[in-house]
């Protein structure tokens, strides 16, 4: 467990944060954000002290995550209160309500555990508004006696919030999906194909020494090295460029906004004789390049924050078998063209 | 929202407002503005912007609001016809992560 932010105790028992970031905890948030180790970054649940809390200071509720932990610690920076932190296996309350482990359940449990009543002598407890997928405010109150009010969307608006008594403005309620905000999420899109990254071209490669010959290797090599960067450019575009373009690209359908940028690629590589010489080889590109964007850009619609589940299932039935029938034919017509060029 | 809406009338969404009493809360939970107070009662005003989350359902006192809640994820979605559940964020194991 992650315990460099202590900073001493309260009431004898109670652990003290820091609500300032070392390089350390810097250097964590970006490998998190890489997905490097993400999982090994979780706080223990129970209640952690910010400043000097008394029985009257507010009391925050966050997940076990340490990237939300770390938002909500430095976020309440030059106050005075308690942080409830809940145990969601190390997910972020978003996700975390939605999965069911940031719950209803799981708040009451955290309550009577840390015993929260003999703690503050308040009967409120702030709850991040995305946690509200997860809990239901009129059954905390009738189980615990605690009224939930339901905090900002973004940490960072705590000290606004509290200083409008307790009151989030509709800005505040809002979640926004930036283009920095994507752009922060890239790193970790990249990151999750990495079990194909090394399978795939090497299949690619070695499939390329095939010809009406026989085998070359020399032509692996050569035609290897071009497909495999040829595929590494199509994976850029679907499950990185085509996210940072989301709102600029045309089409409502995310499976549509990765084939048109996987097109506009493989005009680009077209263009500049990547594709090969022969017409069959650059049709099978168009339909490789097209069906992996395509449907890499369709995945960005679970990092999304706008995508609703029958939306998503309407918008597959028709991608999926479009995107395996393109690939298919790409993949063969592919090799057929390694039998017909010289 | 700069321009991010995705796909015209797919949510599930429904509001009795017969049993309505108010309350606010789904206009409070909403991450995407989709409900007002009109009259002391909740309308849609922007159904489309719906994302399915669950929040409104579930912080109704009155349950005057129903809607299938889920991942809009179409990798979930896929794991769970794999594993012939509902569709699930759980798509890794131990030690790995997604959202």
């Amino acid at each position: 467990m992650n315990t460099h932010f202590l900073t001493g105790t309260i009431i004898g028992v109670i652990p003290q944060v820091s609500t300032v970031w070392s390089s350390r905890d810097s250097w964590e948030t970006i490998k998190i954000r890489w997905s490097v180790g993400r999982m090994d970054y979780k706080i223990e649940p129970g209640i952690y002290a910010i400043g000097q809390p008394a029985e009257s200071s507010p009391v925050f509720v966050t997940a076990n995550f340490k990237l939300s932990f770390d938002h909500v610690r430095r976020a309440l920076n030059n106050m005075d209160a308690w942080l409830l932190v809940l145990d969601t296996k190390g997910i972020n309350v978003w996700c975390a309500a939605g999965k069911g482990t940031f719950s209803t359940k799981e708040l009451i449990r955290q309550i009577n555990l840390v015993g929260l009543e003999k703690i503050v002598n308040h009967h409120k407890v702030i709850v991040p508004q995305l946690g509200a997928v997860g809990v239901s405010a009129h059954e905390i109150k009738k189980n615990t006696g605690f009224s939930v009010i339901y905090g900002p969307v973004r940490a960072e608006d705590i000290h606004e919030f509290m200083e409008a008594g307790m009151k989030a403005t509709t800005e505040m309620r809002a979640v926004k999906f930036s283009t920095w905000d994507r752009l922060k999420l890239i790193p970790v899109e990249l990151a999750n194909g990495k079990k194909y990254l090394v399978l795939v071209p090497a299949i690619f490669l070695i499939l390329s020494g095939l010809n009406r010959k026989g085998y070359s290797v020399d032509r692996a090599y050569q035609d290897g090295l071009r497909s495999v960067f040829i595929l590494l450019i199509a994976y850029i575009t679907g499950c990185g460029i085509t996210p940072i373009l989301l709102a600029w690209i045309p089409f409502r359908r995310f499976a549509l906004k990765g084939l048109l940028t996987g097109w506009l690629a493989a005009f680009i590589l077209a263009y500049f004789h990547f594709l090969g010489q022969g017409t069959i080889e650059i049709i099978s590109w168009f339909l490789m390049i097209g069906s992996l964007s395509s449907f890499l850009a369709m995945t960005f619609t679970g990092t999304t924050t706008f995508t609703s589940l029958s939306g998503v299932q309407k918008e597959m039935k028709t991608a999926v078998p479009a995107q395996i029938g393109m690939a298919g034919l790409g993949v063969i017509a592919w090799i057929v063209s390694k039998f017909i060029a010289s | 929202m700069n321009g991010l809406v995705y796909l015209k009338n797919v949510v599930t969404l429904e509001l009795d407002q017969e049993k309505c009493n108010g309350c606010r809360m789904c206009t409070i939970v909403c991450p995407h503005a989709v409900f007002a107070i009109e009259n002391k009662k909740a309308v849609i005003v922007n159904k489309d912007f719906c994302m399915e989350c669950g929040a409104c359902e579930k912080n109704c006192p009155e349950n005057a609001i129903s809607v299938r809640s889920g991942v809009g994820c179409a990798a979930g979605i896929i794991n769970g016809i794999l594993r012939g559940t509902e569709p699930t964020c759980d798509c890794s194991g131990p030690g790995s992560s997604c959202c």
